[in-house]
């Protein structure tokens, strides 16, 4: 593994939760890896399985999908569950593909939490460090 | 048509400029594919960075725009006006988060340059894929629904139905004023509580434009911004509203000659009948029963006087609880706070020794119409000579609540104040700061320590019980960094505040959205305090964290001002995040239709595909994430807009 690798991670955030969480890590100067890469959607319930494949496919070396907490934090009800079922079944297909399912994190993180959102931030990425790169293949062709 | 981008990078001041090298990133974005301009302006959001936009739109005829600046949460909106302005459906803008995403979290200058390419690079990426979004707009019902008749609630429901706005305000107490109504005098003015409240509480009573509804609680609110429906639950008083007149003889007659039962009102420090009102000036002047103390509900045998010198017979047993639904356009929560339970800090002894009392217990005693009159005395009726008032207690304390609570400073001032005034005893006041941070509060706080009130710097160790049935106060003085004792006869806690227990229940059904203490979460600290997350829902008072009177009555007429503006406004932008069914693709799998939360997809049998009522749809886009066929796309969350920004944070 090579000293100087830099893990790119893609963080996949609920506007309604996490979003506000890494917001609010922002306005209180948090600082966390610039690793990381947030995208939104409105809720990880949102979230296809295929996003997480793509983000791998693309180079990423980490992914993590975080939410409201369950059981009731969710702007729709229950868009956390819908994302968990899927996050449990995709976690045992990326092992089946030999994608480490460390790779995959899934945490829920509050509007509130954003010294949660530093702690799992800081820690996710030094664990994709010590894994090293993903070196998955790219294919070419565009979206 | 050919895509043509607009790219916009916010120096934010230096909140941007400071970590990231706007040139270097400006330049980069200037070889993205289809990017036709890309500019850099000190602060974007301001008139001329706005202009900035408008006229390029026109000049090189650009049909997306990506604005690299703060969030969506805050500057979204603004930027989607801006591209409507020049002539661009608003949705055809993406916003990239460099301030709050890159340059405020990240601690190294070119990384968060390398970073704010990326994220930039992504939302490039990303707008490519964006469609015009067409939007709906609803009629706003103009009625409020306020949570909490406190001095928020009240102020703010009196705000509203003077400018004619018809107000359900819901109390889950018997009867309204919340905490004010417990206190004496009000700091620094002296003036007293009830009276600058109580005018305040029967104008609420008379005002044709309130509906008041005590001793019930909001069960749920289901609809959207313009549009909630409320379900309200009235627990039964025993007593009828509609008939009792206010003449309090059930009480006189009950069958308890004597008050025994603990007066929820006073504190614990004074005792009521099973059938109550919490002070004789309270609103709605109509009694409550309280089934667990009442000998009629414990037995069933009561004799039942109260019934019998009731002159209308407005007493009746059978009472159920009631549910109750209105239509209101806008929401504001005002359901204030609870006092530290001084009792989960056990080196004061509350609760163990006598003589120990929280400030709000105190509030009590001193009010003329609370248990005592007024009258200060021990538990042996003598009147105290030496008080101590222990400041911070469960407040600036990392095992209860970091927080400052921020009143109790100048409750104990007020406090020292009026026991000096009041029966001359000598007051020590123990203090980690005094923060008399108001108008008038540092006047104050000088004209206390002149009037001969004693203070200590000192952090309280233990409170004991010494000979005569005094107390022994174990402290550290700060200042003279020694561990000291003082014997007194009397000891106030200056408990801090704390959110309801329930807050975590309250938060769900008014659907807002709480930090991790409690305390309720307004959109933006500085610019939307009185906003929340919530479209629609409002906050005022200490519910959002602790704030003496003026700031909650500030807060309250600030939160009556946005509802009224949402109402005045008259209608509301549908939600732009809904899906749309592809008749085509859809195979009339129906998994859409499992996953929706709110009934919005429907199955038509006759052309055997979903099909979406939009007006329901909340846009949270689980059906796009499940549907097999990809029939279903979210708007300005369609699977290529997310691949592609997946795409672009990662790779060139």
């Amino acid at each position: 593994m090579s000293e100087n690798f830099e893990p790119k991670i893609v963080a996949i955030f609920c506007y309604w939760c996490t979003s506000q969480a890494a917001e609010l890590a922002g306005t209180s100067r948090m600082t966390y890896p610039p690793n990381v890469r947030i995208v939104k959607t409105m809720c990880t319930g949102r979230v296809d399985p295929q996003f997480i494949l793509w983000a791998f496919r693309n180079g990423a070396d980490g992914v993590i999908v975080s939410g409201c907490h369950p059981p009731n934090d969710c702007h729709y009800e229950d868009g956390n569950f819908k994302w968990f079922r899927k996050y449990v079944l995709l976690s045992r297909t990326l092992e089946q593909a030999g994608i480490d399912p460390k790779r995959l994190r899934q945490e829920w993180i509050s509007a509130s939490e954003a010294d949660k959102l530093k702690k799992v931030l800081t820690e996710f990425t030094e664990e994709i460090r010590q894994l090293g790169p993903l070196n998955h293949t790219i294919r070419e062709g565009g979206v | 048509m050919e895509t043509r981008i607009g790219v916009y990078i916010c120096h934010c001041g230096t909140n941007i400029a400071g970590k990231v090298n706007v040139d270097e990133v400006r330049e980069y974005a200037s070889h993205l594919k289809n990017v036709v301009v890309a500019r850099n302006y000190m602060f974007m959001c301001s008139e001329p960075g706005q202009e900035m936009i408008i006229k390029d739109i026109k000049e090189y005829g650009l049909n997306r725009i990506v604005v690299a600046a703060c969030t969506e949460t805050l500057h979204g909106h603004t930027f989607r006006e801006v591209a409507k302005k020049g002539g661009l459906n608003p949705y055809l803008v993406q916003m990239v988060s460099i301030r709050e995403f890159d340059s405020w979290v990240t601690e190294d200058k070119v990384e968060a340059t390398e970073k704010a390419k990326s994220l930039i690079r992504a939302g490039v990426y990303r707008v490519n894929y964006h469609t015009p979004v067409e939007t709906t707009t609803y009629p706003v019902d103009s009625n409020v629904l306020i949570v909490g008749a406190g001095i928020a609630g009240i102020t703010a429901a009196l705000v509203l139905a003077d400018a004619g706005k018809h107000v359900y305000l819901v109390e889950r107490q018997g009867f309204i004023g919340g905490n004010m109504a417990k206190f004496d005098k009000t700091f620094p003015t002296l003036d007293c509580a009830s009276c600058i409240l109580t005018p305040k509480m029967s104008a609420v009573k008379n005002n044709p434009n309130i509906t008041l509804f005590t001793y019930s609680e909001v069960e749920k609110i289901d609809g959207f911004v313009g549009n909630f429906d409320v379900t309200i639950r009235k627990k039964p008083r025993y007593v009828r509203e509609d008939l009792c007149i206010g003449c309090l003889s059930c009480i006189e007659n009950c069958v308890y000659k004597e008050p025994r039962f603990m007066s929820e009102f006073d504190e614990g420090i004074g005792k009521r009948k099973p059938v109550y009102v919490s002070f004789p000036q309270a609103i709605p002047l109509v009694p409550v029963i309280d089934p667990e103390t009442c000998i009629q509900f414990r037995t069933g045998k009561c004799v039942q006087t109260c019934l019998k010198g009731c002159p209308t017979k407005a007493i009746d047993f059978s009472m159920k609880e009631e549910i109750v639904k209105v239509k209101v356009g806008a929401v504001i929560a005002a359901t204030g706070f609870k006092v530290f339970d001084a009792t989960r800090d056990t080196k004061y002894g509350f609760g163990r020794y006598p003589n120990i009392y929280t400030t709000i217990q105190m509030e009590r005693m001193l009010n003329s119409a609370g248990p005592t009159g007024g009258e200060i005395r021990l538990q042996d009726g003598s009147i105290p000579k030496e008080v101590a008032i222990i400041n911070c207690v469960g407040s600036r304390n990392e095992n209860f609540n970091a927080y400052c609570s921020r009143v109790c400073c100048m409750i104990g001032l007020k406090h020292a104040h009026m026991l000096r005034d009041s029966i001359g005893a000598n007051v020590t006041i123990f203090y980690t700061d005094i923060r008399a941070n108001g108008k008038g509060y540092e006047e104050f706080y000088r004209k206390v320590m002149l009037e001969g009130v004693n203070f200590v710097r000192g952090e309280v160790a233990s409170i004991i019980p010494s000979e005569n049935n005094r107390l022994t106060i174990v402290f550290e003085d700060t200042l003279l960094s020694r561990v000291r004792k003082k014997d007194v006869d009397m000891v106030i806690l200056n408990v801090g505040l704390e959110p309801h227990d329930d807050w975590e229940d309250v938060r769900k059904v008014l659907n807002l959205t709480c930090t991790k203490e409690g305390w309720l979460m307004e959109k933006h600290p500085k610019l939307a305090p009185v906003t929340s997350l919530s479209d629609g829902r409002f906050i005022a008072g200490a519910a959002q964290f602790p704030k003496d009177i003026p700031d909650t009555v500030a807060q309250a007429e600030a939160a009556a001002a946005e509802a009224m503006s949402l109402i005045d406004r008259g209608f509301v932008e549908s939600e732009p995040n809904v899906i749309r069914i592809d008749e085509e693709r859809c195979s009339g799998c129906r998994m859409c239709i499992s996953v929706c939360p709110f009934s919005a997809i429907t199955y038509n049998e006759e052309k055997n595909i979903a099909e979406v009522n939009t007006g329901l749809c909340k846009g949270c886009g689980a059906c796009a994430a499940v549907c097999p066929s990809k029939a279903i796309s979210q708007n300005n969350f369609t699977d290529e807009e997310l691949y592609a920004e997946i795409m672009g944070v990662l790779r060139e």
